[in-house]
């Protein structure tokens, strides 16, 4: 009241008090969190179903099947929540979370514009892929938890997977900061106002993205989860909700990784030269367009062996990137 | 068969089949809508069996064909006295004519076997019943089939014409 007479109005009042801001941007984040891998997901069930000429979910909603996730959510909810008698209860349930939180965290500190943003940290890029391989963990747990010697093989995929694609993934992503100068990711897109890091550092963006689609293990890096020879990998014993948790990980992940790329590549939320649109369009069109390689690669690819695709990383993708930064490191020194 | 391998540069097959999925995606979708849009049929297609009572002769032979004996004929002799006097002429007379489509396994042997086209194939396929019982339908329905006996396909240039024609 006293500082309402001061000229300070209730709302700036509000505004102002941590608890308030902290409470309004986790609602923020978790919302983008749970709206926007529902339309990657469903573009990707359309995308993936006329990639192979048929037509995907009609019936849910009414129109071209919307509402077919949401209608999966309700049925996820309702199925009876399942654990192996011989699982490890606390690390079983508590694993979906851990693989499912660290995706949100990188959201916190994504840019969808100068002013949108949950928290500019410094040391943006290093948070990001830092949180970025805590996911694994949950698998790991899953795996272990599960009883069950196909989880448990999926799991030692998927950590050994992280194991060999991180290293790329970092090592693109310096090459990045040393170019921009900074970590934190309103800072590299600011640096992309000239020219987006994807014209001099293609080879660098082909690495992220391949590592980035491993790290998710999406296909065509699918083996922690191939289906066809060790059922689903660490999920195998997962139903209803928990199960819903590890596919909206997935989801979430695609939507975190593709930002990150949009970010460090793309120039973020920097609309395309002379067309101007505003930031945060731009930054979710770019999240689209990226999530859609993920798709489209899906439909065209088959999956890698497991032993190919530790070769791919280590004898193609790690060297690659080891020069990139090399490249990188003499042309920022020499110029 | 590796000699006959053209040589392509690195990539090339990862791009082709990229514009692959492309292009798949971009075309419509050969999906039809089924319950919305019913099929266009060819005209030969076995949907379910039909028959034209006043063409059958009730000579069994489609009974007695039928490999897991799903027709049911009922019948009874009449006999007429003819007009002008002299041994009296006995006709059979269809009472019951029904085929089980539980049992049926759409063979097309009593198609084949019936001699005076009483039986044809009919494109229609859309008769669940929610009892298994129900699934055996009397002359009644099977009459109805016929009138969505599709005409026969012409026939293919240069081919015979059919002996019935000639």
């Amino acid at each position: 009241m006293i500082l309402a007479e001061a000229g300070v109005s209730v709302f700036d009042q509000l505004f102002s008090n941590f608890w308030v801001v902290l409470l309004l941007k986790t609602v923020a984040v978790v919302a983008f969190f749970l709206i926007v891998p529902l339309g990657i997901g469903y573009v990707e069930h359309k995308g993936l179903a006329h990639m192979q000429a048929r037509l995907g979910p009609m019936e849910a909603g009414r129109f071209h099947g919307w509402a077919q996730l949401v209608a999966d959510g309700v049925k996820f909810i309702q199925k009876e929540d399942v654990v192996p008698a011989a699982a490890d209860r606390n690390v079983f349930s508590l694993a979906p979370a851990v693989a499912m939180i660290p995706y949100i965290a990188i959201l916190v500190v994504l840019p969808l514009s100068d002013s949108w943003f949950a928290e500019n940290l410094d040391i943006g890029i290093f948070f990001v892929l830092a949180m970025s391989s805590v996911s694994v963990i949950g698998v790991l747990m899953a795996g272990w938890a599960s009883a069950n010697k196909f989880s448990l093989i999926g799991a030692l995929r998927a950590a050994a997977q992280l194991i060999a694609y991180e290293l790329p993934l970092v090592i693109a992503a310096a090459a990045v900061v040393m170019q921009a100068g900074t970590l934190s990711l309103i800072g590299i897109v600011e640096a992309q106002r000239d020219l987006w890091f994807v014209v001099p550092q293609l080879p660098g963006f082909v690495i992220f993205m391949a590592a980035a689609f491993a790290e998710l293990q999406r296909p065509p890096f699918d083996m922690p989860i191939a289906d066809s020879e060790i059922i689903f990998g660490a999920y195998t014993e997962y139903t209803g909700l928990k199960f819903a948790f590890f596919l909206l990980a997935e989801y979430g992940g695609i939507v975190a990784f593709s930002g990150i790329a949009a970010v460090l590549y793309l120039g973020g939320y920097l609309p395309i030269p002379g067309i101007p649109i505003p930031g945060p369009l731009m930054m979710l069109g770019k999240i689209g367009a990226l999530a859609f390689l993920f798709i489209w690669l899906r439909a065209t690819y088959p999956r890698l062996r497991e032993d190919q695709l530790q070769r791919f990383s280590w004898l193609a993708l790690i060297p690659l990137s080891l020069l990139l930064i090399m490249g990188v490191a003499i042309a920022k020194v020499a110029f | 068969m590796a000699t006959q391998q053209r040589k392509r540069g690195v990539g090339m097959g990862l791009a082709k089949g990229l514009s692959v999925t492309l292009k798949t995606m971009l075309q419509p979708a050969v999906t039809q809508q089924y319950p919305r849009v019913k099929p266009k049929l060819p005209p030969r297609t076995r949907g379910v069996i039909a028959l034209k009572e006043a063409n059958c002769t009730v000579c069994y032979k489609c009974s007695r064909e039928c490999p897991d004996w799903c027709i049911y004929i009922d019948a009874h002799k009449e006999t007429h006295e003819p007009a002008g006097g002299g041994r009296a002429r006995s006709a059979k007379v269809l009472d019951r004519f029904a085929i089980d489509y539980a049992l049926c396994m759409y063979c097309g042997i009593c198609v084949e076997v019936c001699p005076f086209d009483a039986l044809f194939w009919s494109p229609e396929f859309d008769y669940p019943e929610f009892d298994i019982v129900e699934m055996t339908h009397e002359k009644e329905r099977l009459e109805d089939w016929t009138y969505t006996v599709l005409p026969p396909p012409e026939l293919e240039e240069g081919a015979q014409p059919a002996e019935e024609a000639s």
